[in-house]
Parts: C-alpha cells; sequence; structure tokens
C-alpha cells in the first residue's frame, strides 16, 4: 500500500548543521495489518511517519500511496490526501483546548463540506463506539489522559481513512490504557484499515495486535520482520 | 454550492465556539468596536438629517429676502418701502413680513413671534409649536399671557397647535394676528420686520438682488441659496468638532484592533499547526479568520449602526444635543425624520469592516504557511 524507496531526509539542508534524519529508508507496509516502528530515541521514527503521512516531501527518494508517486505532489493534493486517507494520533494528543470532546472530532471534516448533520452523527457514532457518548460535550481539558486519547482517535476516524498513523500512542498511558488502546487498533486492522505507529514500548512490540515490526536506528532501518 | 455553502457553515461553527472560548476579551472587544460604529454612525445620521431638515424647510422659504440696514444692523422697513421698489420683472409676489423674537424669563429661551403672511390667526389667538405646547404646558383653548417689552401683559387664546413634522424650526412659533403683532412689539403701521420676494426663475435671483441693491442701497438682499450654504457649512463645522473630538478615540481603538488582532499568540499558532496537520488547507485557515475578522467587525457594525439609528431618530440624539444643536433651548424632545444616506453607510461599513479583517488577516498568513510536520515534534 505505501511503498518508500531510497528515501532519504534531511533538516537544515545546505546550512552548517544539516542533519540527515532518514538515511536511505526502502519500505513496503501491507494494507489491512498493523505495523509499528521500533527504534532508540532519535532514530527517525516521527520522521519516517511524517513523510508517510503526507506531512513533508522526503528529500530525495520516492514515496508511493497505492502505486501513485506523492513524493511530487504540490502542497494543495497533499492535504488532500491526507485529508482523505490518512488519520493521526499525535503523542501530544493535539487537541484543540476549549472546545469540547465532539467539535475537536469534528474539525478535520469541516473541509469536506460534508453536511454538519451528519458529520455531527458521525462524530457522536465514534464517541459513543470509544465508550465516551457520556463525554461528548465536555471540553477536551477536563478529560484523563486515555479519554483525550480515544478523543483523538475519534478525530482521525471522521473522515472515515484507510490508514491511521500514531506517534508513541502509547507513551501517556498506563498498562491497562494501553492494552485497551491494542484491542481498538486491531479492531481498525480487522475491518480493513491500515494502521502504522511509533513506538519504543515493549508492550506493544509485543503484542499479538502487531503484525510486523520494524527496527530503526540512525535514520535507517536495522532488521525488518 | 451546497459543499460551499457546508464548508463555510463548519468554518463558522468552528469560528464561533473558538471565539467563545475567550469570551471576555472577544465581548470587550465587540463592545468597544460597537461603540465607536455607535459614535461615527451617531454623527453621520444625525447631521444628515439635520441638513436634509434644513433642506427641506428652506424649500418653502422665498428665493429672495430684504433687509434694510442702519448703521451695519438690520432694521424696520419704514412704510413706503414696499412701493419704492415697485414693480421689478421676474418678481412674482412680494410682502412685507413681520416676525420677531420674545424671550420668555419663565423657561429662559426666545420664542420667535410671527404674522403669517396669509393670515389666518384671530385676534387675541395664537398658534403654537409643538415645543411650546409641551414646555409651557399648554393645550387648545388655554390662556396664556406674555408680558411686552414695554411692560404690558398680553393674553391669548391657543387656537391651534403647528404639526410636528419640521419641528426643526416650528417649535418655536407662535402665530399671531396683525394688530396683535404690532401691539405687542410697538410696530407702528407700515413698518415690516423684512421684504418676501418669490422669483420664478432660479437664474433671474442673482440679477434681481443686484437691482435690489441698486435701487435700495441701505438694503441688504438676502439670497435663499446662500442661507442653505450657511447652514450646511454650520452643520460641517459642529460635525467637524465632533470628529476631531473622535479622532483621538478612533486611534486608540486601532491600536487596541491591530493589536489584538495582529498579534498572534504561540497557541493560536500551535492550533493552526494542528488545523494544518488533520487535514486543511492554508486556505481554510485562512477562510476561517476572515470569517472571524466579518463576524466581530460585522456584528460591531450592526449593533453599533441600529444603536445609532436608535439614538437619532428615537431618542432625539441626547448625546450631542449640546454640540450639534444648540442655537435653541427649546428642542428636549426633538424629532427628526429618519433619513439615511446610502454612500455614508457604506463608507463607515468599509471603514469598520475591512480594515479589521485585515489585521486579522496578516499573521495569518504567515502561520499558515508553515509545515504541518512541525505539530508532531509540539
Ligand atoms: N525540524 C528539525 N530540525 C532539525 N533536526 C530535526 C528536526 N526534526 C527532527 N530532527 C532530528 O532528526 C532526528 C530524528 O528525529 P525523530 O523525531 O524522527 O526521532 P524519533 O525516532 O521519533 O525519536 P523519539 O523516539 O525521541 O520521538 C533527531 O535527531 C532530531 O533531532
Ligand atoms: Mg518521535
Amino acid at each position: 500500500m505505501i511503498e518508500l524507496i531510497e528515501v532519504r531526509k534531511a533538516f537544515n539542508q545546505g546550512k552548517h548543521n544539516e542533519f540527515w534524519a532518514l538515511d536511505g529508508i526502502n519500505l513496503n507496509i501491507e494494507a489491512h495489518r498493523v505495523t509499528a516502528l521500533c527504534g532508540p530515541s532519535g532514530s527517525g521514527k516521527t520522521t519516517l511517519l511524517t513523510l508517510i503521512g503526507c506531512l513533508a516531501r522526503p528529500t530525495s527518494g520516492r514515496a508511493r500511496f497505492k502505486g501513485e508517486d506523492i513524493s511530487g505532489l504540490p502542497e494543495r493534493f497533499l492535504t488532500q490526501l491526507r485529508r482523505r486517507s490518512f488519520g493521526f494520533v499525535f503523542q501530544q494528543f493535539n487537541l484543540i483546548r476549549g472546545l469540547s470532546a465532539e467539535e475537536n472530532v469534528m474539525l478535520p471534516a469541516a473541509p469536506s463540506g460534508l453536511p454538519q448533520r451528519e458529520v455531527r452523527a458521525k462524530a457522536a457514532m465514534l464517541l459513543d463506539r470509544l465508550r465516551l457518548a457520556h463525554r461528548r460535550t465536555a471540553r477536551v481539558e477536563w478529560l484523563s489522559g486515555g479519554e483525550q486519547q480515544r478523543v483523538a482517535i475519534a478525530r482521525a476516524l471522521i473522515n472515515d481513512p484507510e490508514v491511521l498513523i500514531a506517534d508513541e500512542p502509547t507513551a501517556n498511558l498506563d498498562t491497562t490504557l494501553a492494552r485497551e488502546f491494542l484491542a481498538i487498533l486491531e479492531s481498525f486492522a480487522s475491518e480493513g484499515r491500515t494502521v502504522i505507529l511509533s513506538s519504543h514500548d515493549p508492550l506493544v512490540i509485543q503484542s499479538a495486535a502487531v503484525h510486523r515490526v520494524i527496527n530503526m536506528r540512525d535514520g535507517r532501518i536495522v532488521d525488518n520482520q | 454550492m451546497n459543499i460551499w455553502i457546508e464548508q463555510q457553515r463548519a468554518l463558522i461553527d468552528f469560528t464561533l465556539a473558538s471565539l467563545a472560548r475567550r469570551k471576555a476579551r472577544n465581548l470587550g472587544l465587540l463592545a468597544v468596536y460597537a461603540l465607536l460604529v455607535f459614535v461615527l454612525a451617531s454623527v453621520a445620521l444625525f447631521s444628515h438629517a439635520l441638513r436634509h431638515e434644513a433642506t427641506r424647510i428652506l424649500a418653502d422659504a422665498p428665493e429672495l429676502i430684504l433687509q434694510r440696514m442702519v448703521a451695519g444692523r438690520h432694521d424696520l422697513i419704514p412704510p413706503g418701502y414696499l412701493e419704492k421698489i415697485g414693480r421689478i420683472r421676474g418678481v412674482q409676489k412680494m410682502e412685507g413680513r413681520l416676525w420677531g423674537y420674545y424671550y420668555d424669563p419663565v423657561i429662559k429661551a426666545n420664542y420667535t413671534f410671527m404674522v403669517p403672511t396669509a393670515g389666518g390667526v384671530e385676534r387675541g389667538t395664537i398658534v403654537i409649536g409643538t415645543a411650546l405646547e409641551r414646555v409651557r404646558g399648554l393645550a387648545l383653548e388655554t390662556g396664556i399671557s406674555f408680558r411686552a417689552y414695554s411692560g404690558k401683559l398680553y393674553s391669548f387664546v391657543v387656537a391651534d397647535i403647528l404639526p410636528r413634522d419640521s419641528e426643526l424650526v416650528s417649535a418655536d412659533l407662535v402665530l399671531m394676528h396683525e394688530d396683535d403683532f404690532r401691539a405687542f412689539f410697538e410696530f407702528p403701521a407700515g413698518h415690516y420686520t423684512d421684504i418676501a420676494l418669490s422669483v420664478a426663475n432660479p437664474q433671474e435671483v442673482r440679477n434681481i438682488a443686484a437691482k435690489l441693491a441698486a435701487a435700495l442701497p441701505d438694503s441688504r438682499p438676502i439670497l435663499r441659496e446662500e442661507m442653505l450654504r450657511t447652514y450646511a457649512s454650520i452643520f460641517a463645522w459642529r460635525e467637524g468638532i465632533i470628529l476631531a473630538i473622535l479622532s483621538g478615540a478612533l486611534l486608540a481603538f486601532a491600536i487596541l484592533a491591530w493589536d489584538k488582532a495582529a498579534g498572534l499568540s504561540a497557541e493560536e499558532k500551535r492550533e493552526i499547526g494542528i488545523l494544518k496537520a488533520i487535514g486543511w488547507e492554508t486556505g481554510d485557515v485562512i477562510r476561517m479568520k476572515i470569517w472571524e475578522g466579518v463576524l466581530i467587525s460585522l456584528s460591531a457594525f450592526l449593533i453599533g449602526y441600529v444603536a445609532a439609528y436608535l439614538h437619532v431618530f428615537r431618542a432625539g440624539g441626547v448625546l450631542f444635543e449640546p454640540v450639534l444643536k444648540g442655537w435653541a433651548v427649546l428642542y428636549p424632545r426633538f424629532q427628526l425624520t429618519p433619513e439615511i444616506d446610502g454612500l455614508a453607510v457604506a463608507t463607515l461599513f468599509f471603514f469598520t469592516v475591512v480594515p479589521y479583517t485585515a489585521a486579522v488577516l496578516v499573521p495569518i498568513w504567515r502561520a499558515a504557511t508553515t509545515d504541518p510536520d512541525a505539530v508532531m515534534r509540539s
């Protein structure tokens, strides 16, 4: 589904502090599976996720999504692709404070032009599925960490993306909540979504919910089961 | 089209929810903004309506008025003057008018006593304007006495009250019979206050005025168009005073608005980053901000303008009566006919809504064009 060929990513290219965060990545991520990127801090996991999720473009190399080359797409198309095909769960959740859980969940659908009523119904359905129906109108900063993460998941799913991307999703959760999160991921894969996450949490990497683990170090893939 | 509408609805929903988070700050801004529009619109509406009123009233005034001057001061027209003028080509009608001012010590204000040229007021009766009716508590068939400058007391019965549609000039009017007027002010028979001439062709007014001045060197012809111009300049001058006072407030507001709108907090920057990461285009972020600017400035404009309308046309412009009127003290409940100048509305709209919206947009442009991947690292 997602193919990376000789992908490299530089920060501050051409300056004295030039840094190659990714250095020759070749990777093929299959659809309908849960794939985990794993590796020490600074190994380039987050950077790789931003490339896969069309948040950034590789400095060199090719990226293909469902066979189509996306490394050269203009910003506008990348944004559209990102909105339609990818859902993000960020490490810090990145919810918008002061707004209710429901309003946060509805946000990615705003540019789509779908009727507000439909979007609201869908948000309610998702929150219900994540057992947050009773917190629908609560401001997100009043929610617990686990609840906030489930709001973030619901937000990632509002546009019905094929791919769900989660960066360090369990870093802020205790063991019980982390297990619960993995169960949710598994259900997504079984309903046909592709899940890509990064983690250095053994609980995640050893979990049966994760189908494939990719080990990274210094911007390269070291072994690849 | 439908999609576009739904998009805007979603953006507006978000904008409103987002504005509601800082209620005090945004309501405060809205209040100050609306107050500013209110004051500006009040000045504009008030002076426009006054000007309109003056024009309407002067439309009925004679084209030319002839006054006699003695030692550079307005004096009575002596007997025989009308005959001396004789017939001038182009003058339709020429008549002597009788009017004068009377200071009423009871309410400390001046009335205008006048004899209608068409007659129609019985001896011993008067027809009064609405201000007098109110201030002196008069009604039809009630009596009132005025002490003449000679010291003698004269009593009149109110026979009628003037309609209130043009209160600006008729409010302080007292119409009476010629004989009563002459007795009250001790005007000898044959004397008049001035002479009114009606001229059919407006092109001839200046010619006729020149002829009159030549024939009667001690007289001064006054043209209606000159009066109109005088009124206009008086209004403009008063309006100018108010605007000068306001310019300080305007400047203060401009600084406040710029500061509030143009300064972008770290929190807002973070939010824009999130929106971009979850699939908003730069254009969506900008559209959302345009809505924010438009919603605030448009509601401020509407609230301020409606309040100004009510202030000027329902409450009689109480707040600046002292500055804008000020030539009589008789108008406590002065009502202007609602008159709106479309161009003035458009100008005010433009200068309130556009700069604010622009100020909101400036910093957003920069923030909205940053890379979305920064969000992953916050
Ligand atoms: N905007 C940037 N400018 C310069 N260097 C950057 C930038 N973003 C990331 N880096 C560097 O790129 C390298 C890879 O970063 P990345 O965030 O992908 O690591 P990571 O594997 O996600 O680490 P962690 O487990 O700590 O989240 C790091 O050394 C980081 O310092
Ligand atoms: Mg990371």
